[in-house]
């Protein structure tokens, strides 16, 4: 996979994601080490190109990356020339004129990372693009997933809140068909897409249709950011009708698992109880989110000699 | 693991994230166990492998090692040194020298007893099998080792 962009969980084969996942189970061992530090990636250099806020994408980036040993670059709009009208574009060739060896782009209108992919050579990973994917989110609760259950095959994951606006949803969606799960989802109808049931997965409206018997449930944030207009009454009808609490929970399998792609707001999408303890997980994708891209800049990070690319 | 009564911590290492070769290759080789014990500080360690060639991949096991500690002293046995050095590396212990051209192969294999017990109970637990560039000839059997590292004698 080395020099191949990572753009989308649909453009990923169930065997590519096989690879990326064992990939990152080998990345854990590293993580448990006193010296958390390998020299795979000596003298690689990857730029992180985040035009949209994010503490904990970045970070997580940033840390994976360090542990590889690569010098790991943070280039954001506000420290930029974006400022002077340089275009999206403009920037992206000057960066590449930079001879990096991959880079990482969040951008909040979707299709950005594709475009930026285009007039770079080196391999970009999309770190979130507006509603469109976020894969690396998508591959690190996979990881999750198959850590606690041994198996992602015939498994029911049932996704609550904001389908519509969500990219963690949709490449969530993606990811968990492609390995073989049921997919639910559930949320105020202004937030399930009208054709939501094309993508193959099955829309509820009470959360506790959607929930019954699942192994995994996964609580998107409500992200005031992205709604323009009212979605629903108020975040406290919502936190009534999808906020998720114990005493919901008892309709999901008995050791059915809580998900969360944070950060969580409190008392809306899980109940604080919930947010800090078993079966919530939060804390563990997290951690495997550094394993997860640690995985994956292993494995793309690295310009083929022209002569063998493609 | 146990010999002549004395327990031995035994750590797993793989090698991959050390090696030397990652950016010659189109592929990013498939990550593999390292299981090692808490600490190697103040051991003397014992490093095992199987065929050693080129001496590289006893350079990467080298460098991961010292991520794990400072032991005492490093050795290395091998069961097979089939020669090609391509780095100032000796090896403390060999259980036989084999001369093979640069393109030859040799495999080691674990063999199986024919009553199905335990492989490492038999006298030669297991197998070399060269096989020459030129022929493709598997030449088994004459180049059996008696090695017994990892059994009770």
């Amino acid at each position: 996979m080395i020099g191949q962009d990572l753009l989308s969980i649909s453009d990923l084969s169930r065997e590519q994601i096989e690879t990326i996942l064992d990939t990152a189970v080998g990345m854990q061992e590293v993580a448990g080490r006193e010296i958390k530090k390998v020299p795979t990636l000596r003298g690689r250099t990857i730029i992180n190109l985040f035009f949209e806020p994010s503490t904990r994408t970045r970070s997580s980036f940033e840390i994976a990356g360090k542990r590889l040993s690569a010098d790991v670059i943070n280039f954001s709009p506000s420290s930029s020339s974006l400022n002077k009208a340089e275009s999206i574009l403009d920037t992206a060739k000057t960066l590449d004129a930079m001879d990096p060896d991959c880079v990482v782009v969040r951008h909040k209108v979707a299709g950005v990372p594709l475009q930026i992919s285009e007039v770079l050579d080196a391999p970009v990973i999309n770190a979130g693009d507006g509603a469109h994917e976020h894969p690396t989110q998508a591959l690190l609760d996979m990881l999750t997933v198959y850590q606690e259950k041994g198996r992602l095959d015939g498994l029911t994951v049932a996704i609550i809140g904001d389908i519509a606006h969500s990219r963690v949803a949709r490449s969530n969606i993606y990811g968990f068909l492609k390995m073989g799960a049921e997919v639910r989802v559930a949320g105020p109808p202004p937030m399930l897409p009208l054709d939501v049931e094309n993508f193959g997965v099955k829309s509820y409206t009470s959360l506790r249709e959607a929930i019954d018997g699942v192994d995994v449930i996964m609580a998107l944030r409500i992200q005031n950011e992205r709604l323009k207009g009212a979605h629903f009454p108020s975040i406290r009808e919502y936190s009534a009708t999808f906020g998720l609490d114990r005493d919901k929970l008892r309709y999901a399998a008995d050791d059915a698992i809580v998900m969360h792609p944070g950060p969580v707001n409190r008392g809306v999408e899980l109940s604080h109880d919930l947010t800090d303890h078993r079966p919530s997980v939060i804390l563990d994708q997290v951690r495997n989110g550094v394993a997860l891209r640690m995985a994956l800049l292993y494995l793309v990070t690295g310009r083929l000699p022209p002569s063998s690319n493609s | 693991m146990s010999i002549s009564g004395i327990e031995l911590p035994l750590g797993i290492l793989d090698t991959t994230l050390y090696r030397d070769d990652l950016s010659r290759n189109g592929v990013r080789p498939q990550l593999r166990v390292t299981e090692m014990p808490s600490s190697v500080d103040d051991r003397i360690v014992l490093v095992v492998e199987d065929v050693v060639s080129t001496g590289r991949t006893i350079r990467a096991a080298m460098d991961a090692m010292i991520d794990f500690g400072r032991p005492t002293s490093v050795q290395v046995v091998a069961l097979i040194d089939r020669g090609h050095r391509e780095l100032p590396i000796k090896i403390d212990y060999v259980g036989k020298n084999i001369p093979t051209g640069a393109s030859d192969k040799v495999k080691f294999r674990s063999r199986k007893s024919e009553d199905g017990s335990n492989a490492t109970e038999l006298e030669a637990p297991f197998e070399v099998v060269l096989m020459v560039a030129a022929e493709t000839v598997e030449q088994q059997g004459e180049t059996s080792v008696n090695a017994s590292v990892g059994g009770q004698r």
